[in-house]
């Protein structure tokens, strides 16, 4: 995974949006997808290519969650924060997970597999506590779940 | 042999894909032919994964399903614990008036035949051989009002954008569904994808729009993947297109992926988002329907307000009108969650008691202690105690307690709920989700919690400062995120106080 993408990738990375009415949003999610996070050297070409400044693009990309200045670890493991899943011992779970791992909330495992970050509901809220492995759902997540899915992951 | 089971994302949560395998290695290994048709789930997630066998008698449900139990579905024994009869006779089904969900849980959510053999795509034609102005007053006549939280007649915002004059309109569909506790949309955009987008087709034909977009939340990859398949799907069928259904009008549509904004599901932080802004919430006016996506006017509605305007179509205005209660019209998908035994999407009539929901259908709590507080209608919603279990399902039924059904979801807690806890949680979530446009909700939820913690700590003045607070907060925010923020908070102040005391009673 590049860290500074050639301009050239970037632009044909670009190009099949550029027709869509809105096409920022989508623009950032197939760059972050092809490199784990927003580059700093593609807020320029972006910028450029959507005739829009660096700062308003930098403003969109920092405004939203789910867009990175750096890459994550090799998984995310994303801990439903949100009240039904707190309503059956969602947060006992998500400290558990941190402690396990010792990392804070956004932090990454010291070895580089695991990125915890807090989600408010993935709509699994009759079936929790809920967490999701990379794109891997996983409901009623008890105590003995929480460490298989967290061994299967770091092994 | 004909099998059927969930590929919803809560199944595949609780273990339908290993399910899956395991009833493809059993037939193998017996010999049989089995056609496993995966569909969305019927609702009763504390039986999922549930399997359901095709017998000329109707579908028998087994649940919750696990890998080793599988072979016993092979020999049917009907004493098996797991055999929980013919689904269709289960409580939690016949107590239900399936009109938004009739296909949910029946059909591949992909097979476009069998949407079609299930009533879909009749209300689509109905609508074609109708004026935009017939359209619009069978929406006034059914009653609809959005489920996105606001409930706003969906028939007016139409006719607001239909009069408008423009020479592009939009639909935008609000699939966001960032609140705790609702899943209904998550649900139908996987289970039957094709009943959103016969409704915005014709949300589109009835005012003059012939492009809609899906804004849908990025925390949902099963749905994004289901609604662009079913779109592509659509498209080649001719459902959507250049053409749509033969009729010479066009509609077309598109998916969208949010971001991870909560905010963005308030629909004029939504409009930024899709044209590529940051989530800030717009000031109102300019309404949505006069100067909405790009400036055009634009319908903006919830996944359900929009997936029940095929079945509105298909029996008539006054079928979906005959169900409810007051001002409150149709059938209503309710999200059961939390701490209850059976949690699930329920829909059913507006109007039954909120005790009878938690108590009867969700049959209490999954701890097996007493109820303490419900919550309803997600994040801003007030929390609600037994004493107000007689509420009635309704938009001014609820609004009367001081409380709102927002999207429809409860959040069930038991006795080992703390409340106080509850309370600084939803003021640390306005102030991580805040757009940060007005300083009330951008500062006062940041205030909020250090409040909190100040009346955790014992100090007497710190709950006159929390009402202040919420009050600023109530008057001086933009959007109901900070605006609705001190419904959570102020709720479980004045009807759990004890929370909020034992521990200052306990410091000193
Ligand atoms: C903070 C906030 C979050 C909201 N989130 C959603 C949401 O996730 N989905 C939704 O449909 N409406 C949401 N709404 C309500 C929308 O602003 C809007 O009223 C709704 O999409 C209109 O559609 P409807 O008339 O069909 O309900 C939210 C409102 C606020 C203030
Ligand atoms: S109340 Fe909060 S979220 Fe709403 S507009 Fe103001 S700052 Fe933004
Ligand atoms: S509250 Fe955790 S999944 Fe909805």
């Amino acid at each position: 995974m590049p860290q500074s993408p050639p301009v050239d990738d970037l632009r044909a990375l670009i190009a099949p949006y550029l027709d869509m009415e809105g096409p920022l949003l989508p623009i950032l999610h197939a760059v972050q997808a092809e490199y784990g996070h927003i580059p700093a050297p593609a807020i320029p070409v972006i910028a450029e290519t959507l005739n829009l400044t660096r700062a308003e693009v930098h403003g969109v990309v920092s405004f939203y969650h789910d867009f990175r200045d750096a890459p994550a670890g090799r998984h995310v493991l994303k801990i439903c924060r949100a009240e039904a899943c707190q309503a059956v011992g969602g947060s006992a779970l998500s400290q558990r997970a941190l402690d396990r791992l010792g990392v804070d909330w956004h932090g990454t495992t010291a070895d580089g597999s695991i990125t915890v970050e807090p989600v408010y509901c993935l709509g699994l809220c009759a079936c929790g506590p809920a967490v999701m492995v990379d794109e891997r759902v996983h409901g009623r997540v008890d105590d003995t779940r929480l460490d298989a899915i967290l061994q299967e992951v770091r092994a | 042999m004909k099998i059927f089971l969930s590929r919803d994302s809560a199944s595949k949560a609780l273990g339908s894909e290993e399910v899956a395998e395991a009833i493809k290695a059993e037939a193998k290994a017996r010999g049989i032919t089995v056609e496993l048709v995966r569909t969305g789930s019927r609702g009763m997630i504390w039986l999922e994964p549930l399997v359901e066998i095709d017998t000329p008698e109707g579908r028998l449900a087994w649940g919750p399903m696990t890998p080793d139990a599988v072979h016993r579905l092979f020999d049917l024994p009907e004493d098996d614990p797991l055999a929980l009869g013919p689904t269709e006779d289960l409580d939690w089904m016949r107590r239900q008036t399936r009109l938004t969900f009739a296909r949910c849980g029946v059909i591949d959510p992909l097979d476009l035949a069998a949407y079609e053999a299930h009533g879909g795509l009749a209300g689509l034609r109905r609508a074609l051989e109708m004026s935009g102005e017939a359209i619009i007053d069978e929406m006034k006549l059914s009653g609809l009002r959005g489920r996105g939280g606001a409930g706003f007649p969906t028939g007016i915002k139409w006719d607001t954008v239909r009069l408008a004059r423009s020479d592009r309109k939009y639909i935008v569909c609000n699939a966001d569904e960032g609140d705790s506790g609702t899943f209904a949309d998550r649900m139908i955009m996987e289970g039957d994808p094709f009943s959103l987008i016969e409704g915005m087709a014709i949300a589109g034909i009835g005012t003059g729009a012939n492009k809609g977009f899906v804004y849908l939340r990025s925390e949902y990859p099963d749905a994004i993947e289901v609604m662009r398949e079913a779109v592509e799907i659509a498209r080649a069928a001719g459902v959507l297109g250049p053409d749509v259904l033969g009729s010479g009008l066009a509609f077309d549509m598109e998916i969208r992926v949010g971001a991870g904004a909560y905010v963005c599901g308030e629909e004029t932080s939504l409009l930024n988002s899709l044209e590529g802004k940051r989530g800030v919430v717009r000031a109102k006016p300019p309404l949505p329907a006069l100067e909405g996506f790009l400036g055009k006017p634009t319908v903006v509605n919830n996944v359900i307000s929009l997936a029940t305007v095929p079945v509105i179509f298909e029996k008539g205005a006054e079928h979906f009108a005959n169900f409810g209660l007051g001002r409150s019209r149709g059938t209503i998908p309710i999200q059961i969650a939390g701490n209850v035994a059976r949690g699930g999407l329920f829909e059913t009539a507006f109007g039954m008691p909120l005790g009878e929901l938690v108590e009867d259908i969700a049959g209490g709590t999954a701890s097996g202690r007493p109820v303490k507080a419900v919550q309803v209608g997600g994040p801003l919603g007030a929390y609600m105690s037994r004493d107000e279990f007689d509420t009635p399902f309704g938009y001014e039924e609820f609004d009367g307690q001081g409380g709102l059904i927002g999207h429809a979801g409860i959040v069930v807690f038991d006795e080992t709920a703390d409340m106080l806890g509850m309370a600084r949680f939803a003021m640390e979530f306005c102030a991580v989700e805040s757009c940060g446009k007005c300083t009330p909700c951008r500062i006062g939820a940041v205030r909020g919690v250090e409040t909190i913690d100040r009346i955790a700590a014992g100090d007497p003045a710190a709950a006159p400062l929390l009402t202040d607070l919420c009050e600023t907060m109530t008057s001086g925010s933009l959007c109901a995120l900070g605006g609705f923020t001190p419904y959570p908070v102020m709720s479980a102040l004045q009807k759990f106080p004890e929370d909020f005391a034992g521990r200052r009673e306990a410091a000193e």
